[in-house]
């Protein structure tokens, strides 16, 4: 057994050959096992492309390791390719001498053809650079499965099973955790639930007896912080941080969402917690889903809409009312590859001047910024605590490397988490001209700017609010020209005021740097990654993330004229950069890339030394 | 909290803001029968809750004295969906209008009477644009001409009432501005309703469509060109009822009573579970200018979406007990790491 400090491990195949599912979980063993780990799923748009084609390959790549690492690693050790297909779309980024294990029964004429392959790579000495173990999977998978009495169709389906079992051994995993899951996963149709322990342990015992691989591999736990871990995705952490922030708040919450990728999976994973008092609508369009959402806050919840860049598009009129309202709402963008449908699958980061400034009006909205997958648990509660603080829309930005990525994540102490509640107005809050007390809707508090939160049941505070300008104080409709003036000055400066309510950004800051890198969402993982790999160089740098978007951090400008040389990395044509040229009046040059694919480490290192030469 | 809802007049339903509609409009008329309904419900002010979307009449919430929210183009019933949902307790009433309510929010009226949300939801139809000044709407005839359509609309318009049976509204009614105690009768028929109510209200729009509902509305011809349904009672009408309407193998048509004899004119029965009879009704008439029943088309008792919802949220309660938020963090896989240990316990 040979010990590793870590492996990046690549599953490919077919779009229906299970390839998310056997990498969800080889990583979710590895996470009990103790290792620290990153994944990146990589799946087609299409529920099922044309089996065996290029379009159709889905990928799950999953980075293990004995230390504390940041990214799903740059390129894969090893690559499990199921088909020809899957063979051809990964080998590219497979370096020399890396690992590659590959289902020889599907290696026909036929699926060399769809692949596009003149000759079969694995006789044409193409793959010689390659450590290849050619598996038989198809045809031993069909044959453990046999006492199942499952048809051959079926019971080939289990042949990922196989190739987990397989992995499972070459990386000596548990075998429990695996087993386990797919009596609790398949308990409604035995056949299927006997089928994949067959195979998985066909796959295992394979390993072991076949003598076909010179070792197996060890990676050892890692040296993580003491504490209770699991391993979550960024989907899940976002949703489980708006129930937490429900908690906090003291309020129900109320999602009003429709179906879109790669946010979907939030409304899911909200519409189980009803026993928290989730409320989920499945509304009929974006725009019903961000109103009715809006509509519950009116009433007192806490209203949350989930989306990705098509459906903020379609919100933003709503988003401006909520501005008007000056109500509390969460509009989550998950972002993807645009522009229109561009790359439902693939993750952008190109969301942030839209909704920065994607309105009508002087418009302005907080922006908080998820930079990990598990962090999506804490930026949800840190939008929350804006909305209702400051009665206002906020933008929660993730985006679909996030969403389906997924981490070991350290579980917080409950007791820990931030009280977010807000007062609702009880009392009237003024004396008319007559001498009545009477409640005015848009009285502001000194220190935050903020309205009162009068919900309806609230006797004695009936009030009329809506879109059209409201007069200063009373909220009545408005049309005078310096009370808009002043109204839109109020609404920034509420906004602009934020910034005294959060942290100052912080600085991985080395003595002597000169070059700043300056981050934002989820490029956090690669942009340290790459930081290290310079500094272990002995080359010094720094790197700032920022969390908080609109406003920016109070201490930014201050940050970023420490530093001769700025880069902005962003999956995007450089929009954070024009943001803080603007702002700061810094020479801030941008580094982009927009190929769907999340920045790799080494992409980044070359840009940092780039920068430097 | 007392429970004895204080008396009320119409004075403490009226806001203290200015009514800017144009005068003669009826939409006046709409809103006095509004604010004399609402002592006659024994209501709270506070409980009371009025969303509308944009357009002339969506202003009316400005004008009650209760929590109002006039929010964007077509997105009222949206809007209140999401109040009504998580404040089963607020009586909720939207206010559109054609525009608003057919043309740029078809979507969200469609899927509210189909969800049948617990709102009281009242059409304003003047089958024209008043608010961006006279264009054609989507209830507007055939030919109109307007100032987007020089040379006559091309489009046929809707019939509200068939658009709503067609969501399968649980309660659909019409009726009009110029009888304001049959206006109060029907919103408070709406009122009673649990599940999503329709009204549609003909309304005179006196600037840019002025008579549009004069051939069927005005004190002479209501007689002969308004067929009231009835609950229970054969559909006849005429100054001496002596037109009705009868079902048969043609559809329901409208017939001389002495031509078929009365037992064969056909009982109204708003409860019908199908809408189907209630949908041939309102086919009756093509438009405003010959014999349009008005009054109840379909009041048939439902589940409502907010009720399956809370009763979801109840049984989840039950089952699982009130959300735990730790219990919720560790419901997946976990591990332990040890003080100084280097993996896993």
């Amino acid at each position: 057994m040979q010990e590793l400090d870590r492996v990046v491990i690549r599953f490919a195949g077919d779009s229906g050959d299970g390839m998310q599912l056997t990498g969800d979980r080889f990583t979710s063993v590895s996470a009990l096992f103790g290792n620290d780990l990153s994944t990146l799923p990589d799946f087609p748009a299409e529920i099922r492309a044309p089996a065996g084609t290029l379009a159709g390959v889905s990928a799950f790549q999953v980075h293990i390791s004995d230390h504390d690492i940041l990214t799903p690693g740059d390129a894969p050790n090893v690559l499990i390719a199921m088909n020809p297909a899957a063979l051809k779309a990964n080998i590219g980024d497979l370096p020399t001498g890396g690992t590659l294990i590959v289902n020889t029964d599907s290696f026909g004429e036929r699926d060399l053809a769809k692949a596009g392959y003149a000759a079969n790579p694995l006789e044409d000495g193409s793959l010689a650079g390659f450590t290849v173990y050619e598996v038989a999977m198809t045809a031993m998978t069909l044959e453990a499965v046999k006492p199942t009495g499952a048809k051959p169709r079926d019971a080939e389906r289990s042949k990922n099973f196989f190739a987990l079992g397989l992995v499972t051994w070459l990386y000596n995993r548990p075998v429990d955790p695996t087993l386990g899951w797919i009596k609790e996963r398949f308990s409604k149709n035995h056949m299927v639930e006997e089928s994949n322990t067959l195979a998985f342990r066909a796959g295992y015992n394979f390993g072991e007896t076949a003598e076909l691989f010179l070792s197996t591999y060890q990676v050892r736990p890692a040296a993580l912080d003491p504490g209770v871990y699991t391993n979550i995705n960024g989907n899940t952490a976002l949703a489980w941080g708006l129930v937490a922030a429900g908690q906090l708040a003291k309020l129900p919450i109320f999602l009003g969402s429709y179906p879109i990728t790669p946010a979907s999976d939030i409304l899911h994973e909200l519409s189980k917690h009803k026993n928290f008092g989730v409320r989920t609508l499945q509304a009929e369009d974006e725009i019903a889903g961000i109103a009715a959402a809006l509509g519950a806050s009116f009433g007192g919840s806490l209203g949350i809409t989930t989306t990705s860049g098509p459906g903020v598009d379609l919100k933003s009129e709503t988003v401006g009312l909520a501005i008007s309202l000056e109500l509390p709402l969460i509009v989550v963008d998950i972002q993807r590859g645009g522009p229109s449908t561009g790359l439902p699958t693939k993750t952008e980061q190109a969301d942030l001047l839209h909704v920065m400034y994607g309105r009508h009006g002087e418009a302005p909205v907080p922006i908080v910024a998820a930079k990990t997958p598990s962090h999506c648990f804490e930026a949800a509660i840190e939008a929350a605590r804006i909305a209702l603080k400051y009665r206002t829309p906020v933008f929660l930005l993730s985006d679909g490397y996030l969403a389906n990525g997924s981490e070991p994540w350290k579980l917080p102490d409950v007791d820990s988490l931030p009280d977010i509640s807000v007062d609702f107005a009880t009392e009237p809050n003024h004396v008319d001209e007559e001498g009545n007390s009477v409640f005015w809707p848009y009285i502001r508090d000194e220190e935050t700017l903020a309205r009162p939160w009068a919900i309806p049941g609230t006797p004695g505070l009936e009030h009329r609010i809506g879109g059209i300008e409201k007069a200063d104080g009373s909220g009545n409709i408005s049309y005078e020209p310096a009370n808009h003036e002043r109204m839109v000055h109020l609404r920034a400066a509420k906004v602009a005021g934020i910034a005294k309510d959060i942290p100052d950004a912080e600085v991985d800051h080395e003595d002597g740097a000169e070059l700043l890198v300056l981050g934002w969402g989820s490029t956090y993982g690669a942009i340290q990654a790459a930081v290290r790999r310079v500094r272990a160089r002995g080359t010094k740098v720094a790197h700032a993330h920022l969390v908080h978007l609109n406003p920016l951090p109070p201490n930014l400008g201050d940050v970023l004229s420490r530093y001769s040389r700025i880069i902005v990395p962003e999956m995007n044509l450089g929009q954070l950069s024009k943001m803080v040229r603007a702002e700061f009046l810094v020479d801030a040059r941008s580094v982009t890339k927009v190929q769907g694919q999340p920045f790799r480490a080494a992409e980044l290192e070359s840009a940092i030394l780039e920068a430097l030469s | 909290m007392t429970d004895t809802v204080p008396v009320t007049t119409k004075k403490d339903w009226t806001s203290d803001q200015e009514v800017r509609w144009c005068p003669g409009c009826g939409d006046y008329s709409i809103l006095t029968a509004m604010q004399m309904l609402m002592p006659e419900l024994g209501v709270r002010r506070e409980s009371t809750v009025f969303i509308s979307g944009i357009g002339c009449s969506s202003r009316f919430p400005y004008y009650m004295n209760t929590y109002g929210l006039h929010s964007i183009h077509g997105r009222a019933p949206a809007l209140a969906t999401g109040l009504a949902l998580a404040r089963p307790d607020l009586d909720v009433w939207v206010i559109t209008g054609d525009g608003d309510g057919l043309s740029i929010g078809g979507n969200h009226l469609m899927h509210a009477l189909r969800r049948n949300v617990n709102l009281n939801i009242i059409l304003f139809n003047n089958q024209i644009y008043g608010l961006t000044k006279g264009q054609y709407s989507p209830t507007s005839e055939v030919g109109k001409v307007t100032k987007s359509t020089p040379f006559g609309s091309l489009d046929r318009p809707f019939n509200p009432i068939s658009l709503a049976l067609g969501a399968e509204a649980t309660f659909v009614a019409r009726t009009h501005d110029m009888d304001r105690k049959h206006m109060q009768s029907t919103f408070k028929r709406a009122y009673e309703h649990k599940g999503a109510s329709f009204i549609e209200v003909y309304q005179n729009c006196n600037v840019f469509n002025d008579g549009a509902f004069e051939q069927i509305l005005s004190k002479e011809s209501r007689p002969n060109n308004l067929i009231p349904l009835e609950h229970g009672q054969p559909i006849r009408f005429g100054p001496d009822g002596e037109r009705g309407v009868v079902l048969d193998a043609k559809g329901a048509r409208i017939v001389d009573v002495a031509d078929v004899g009365e037992d064969k004119l056909l009982v109204h029965d708003e409860a019908r579970e199908d809408p189907a009879v209630a949908f041939m009704l309102s086919r009756l008439a093509h438009g405003p200018y010959e014999p349009t029943p008005i009054g109840v088309f379909r009041a048939v008792e439902t589940a409502d979406y907010g009720s399956g919802m809370d009763r979801q949220l109840a049984e989840a309660q039950e089952r699982r007990g009130p959300g735990e938020l730790s219990k919720l963090l560790t419901s997946g896989a976990t591990w332990t790491v040890g003080a100084g240990a280097n993996g896993h316990a």
